[in-house]
């Protein structure tokens, strides 16, 4: 792996710098002051930087930025896969080498964090109203199954998928597995349109 | 045994089913019955090599640990070791055949790697328990597509569901090994960082005879278990089909040593 490993972390619900504002602004003066940018501006620069094979959303919106803090000299981030075996990763941390690099921060240390693991309830809703202009159904909130125990419990109808084209909820499965690995791929019965699906995982 | 010990090869156990299935899944890319199930079955060996690469990279770590030195990277470890020091189950090597055959490996397998990872996550070792955490949300969707299949081509056409019926005997011999745990596995379940697979036995068992039923098949009732007497492929014991699968999978590495992509 190109990163280094993780080691085990302290669980948070969520971006893990936030719930410490008041140490983190003074840590941002003596950032300042030391020449350094702060973290907000460390923030805001990976907050521009698109997700490689989804590019209206980016890596801060996915969720997998996970934190990022100051150790000494060094600029610590921490990143999550979204599936283990994306093979965007690599292309992900060479984007985040080269945004921070603009910043002048060429000593960064990229640690994969494993846990808690990723979740698409961690994507931005605005995020999501995005991925839908673009043609891609947004994840569901996990957990919003349709009820089919009168059928079978083992013949599963899944959930309604809305098309992103023309709202139309008259669509099916064609496979619970699509162009990239966070992606299903389902089929408009109204316009006809193929589309992807975000996958709630 | 002590358990620092154990743990290498029990981690190798993780990572080689992993990595040997993935590269089963990768056989058909480009040979799949439809474009759709040609890309989903190479989203389940991604998903599977991606978990395969956190297994052997923490198997690496293990080893500089308990054995001194630096321990061996993921990629050694993958394409640099023998067939007798792979420590996959046999099932996972098991040929691709047709589609049923695929299915049917993929859903004997899946329902037990769902019941696996879930112990795992409970692990005293922290790392073990966060890569099965991870791992376990991407194997509930192998084992629902795996399952949705066998169902569709069990209650299909005669012909599919002869062909499913044939695939889920013939890999019936293989499902005892992923149930028999050895003194190395023994040994870990106790020490809270490992699983006793005799305990997912009743619940797999379970859920694959509801789904083999739902499916108009019937389950095989053949008591002989290859691998299973502490002689599989988890003590490095194998079919002769590893030998092949791994010829096609180190071939790159074997004759450029240390080639870079």
């Amino acid at each position: 792996m190109v990163i280094a490993a993780g080691q085990s972390q302290t669980i948070v619900p969520f971006r893990d710098d936030v719930a410490h504002d008041a140490a983190r602004d003074v840590a941002c003066d003596v950032a300042h002051l030391a020449g350094r940018p702060s973290l907000d501006v460390v923030w805001a620069a990976l907050a521009s930087v698109p997700d490689p094979e989804i590019p209206v959303i980016s890596l801060v919106e996915l969720g997998i930025v996970r934190g990022v803090a100051w150790d000494a000299g060094r600029l610590v981030v921490k990143v999550t896969p979204t599936y283990s075996g994306c093979p965007a990763t690599d292309m992900i941390n060479t984007l985040i080498r080269e945004t921070l690099a603009t910043l002048g921060v060429m000593d960064v240390v990229l640690l994969n964090q494993l846990s808690p693991p990723w979740s698409t309830d961690w994507i931005a809703p605005e995020a999501k109203r995005r991925l839908k202009e673009f043609g891609i159904a947004p994840p569901h909130v996990l957990g919003s199954r349709v009820d089919v125990t009168g059928i079978s419990p083992l013949r599963r109808a899944g959930i309604v998928v809305p098309c992103p084209r023309c709202a139309s909820a008259h669509t099916e499965l064609l496979s619970q597995f699509g162009s990239t690995a966070c992606k299903a791929q389902y089929r408009c019965l109204d316009c006809r349109e193929p589309f992807d699906y975000f996958k709630p995982h | 045994m002590k358990v620092e010990d154990a743990l290498f090869e029990y981690v190798l156990r993780l990572g080689d089913t992993d990595v040997v299935l993935a590269q089963r899944l990768g056989e058909w890319i480009g040979h799949g019955p439809v474009l759709e199930e040609d890309i989903a079955l190479a989203n389940v060996g991604l998903d599977l090599l991606g978990q395969g690469r956190m297994w052997l990279s923490y198997a690496g770590e293990v080893e500089a640990r308990t054995r001194g030195g630096a321990g061996r990277s993921e990629d050694e470890l993958a394409f640099l070791r023998d067939g007798g020091a792979y420590r996959n189950l046999q099932l996972a090597e098991m040929p691709n055949g047709d589609f049923a055959m695929t299915m049917a490996r993929q859903f004997y397998f899946d329902q037990f790697h769902l019941l696996l990872l879930r112990a795992l996550t409970r692990s005293t070792d922290p790392r073990v328990a966060e890569i099965a955490a991870k791992s376990a949300k991407e194997v509930t969707y192998h084992a629902e597509r795996s399952a949705d299949w066998v169902i569709r081509l069990g209650d299909g056409t005669d012909e599919s569901h002869q062909r499913m019926q044939r695939a889920i005997d013939g890999l019936w011999m293989y499902t005892g090994e992923m149930f028999a745990a050895d003194a190395l596995e023994s040994t870990l379940a106790e020490a809270g960082v490992g699983v006793d697979v005799r305990m997912l036995h009743a619940p797999w068992l379970a859920s694959v005879t509801a789904i083999v039923g739902e499916a108009t098949l019937v389950l095989p009732q053949g008591e002989w278990m290859q691998g299973a007497n502490g002689r599989g492929g988890k003590q490095g014991i194998h079919t002769e089909h590893l030998g092949h699968l791994l010829t096609e999978m180190q071939h790159l590495q074997r004759a450029y040593p240390g080639a870079q992509w």
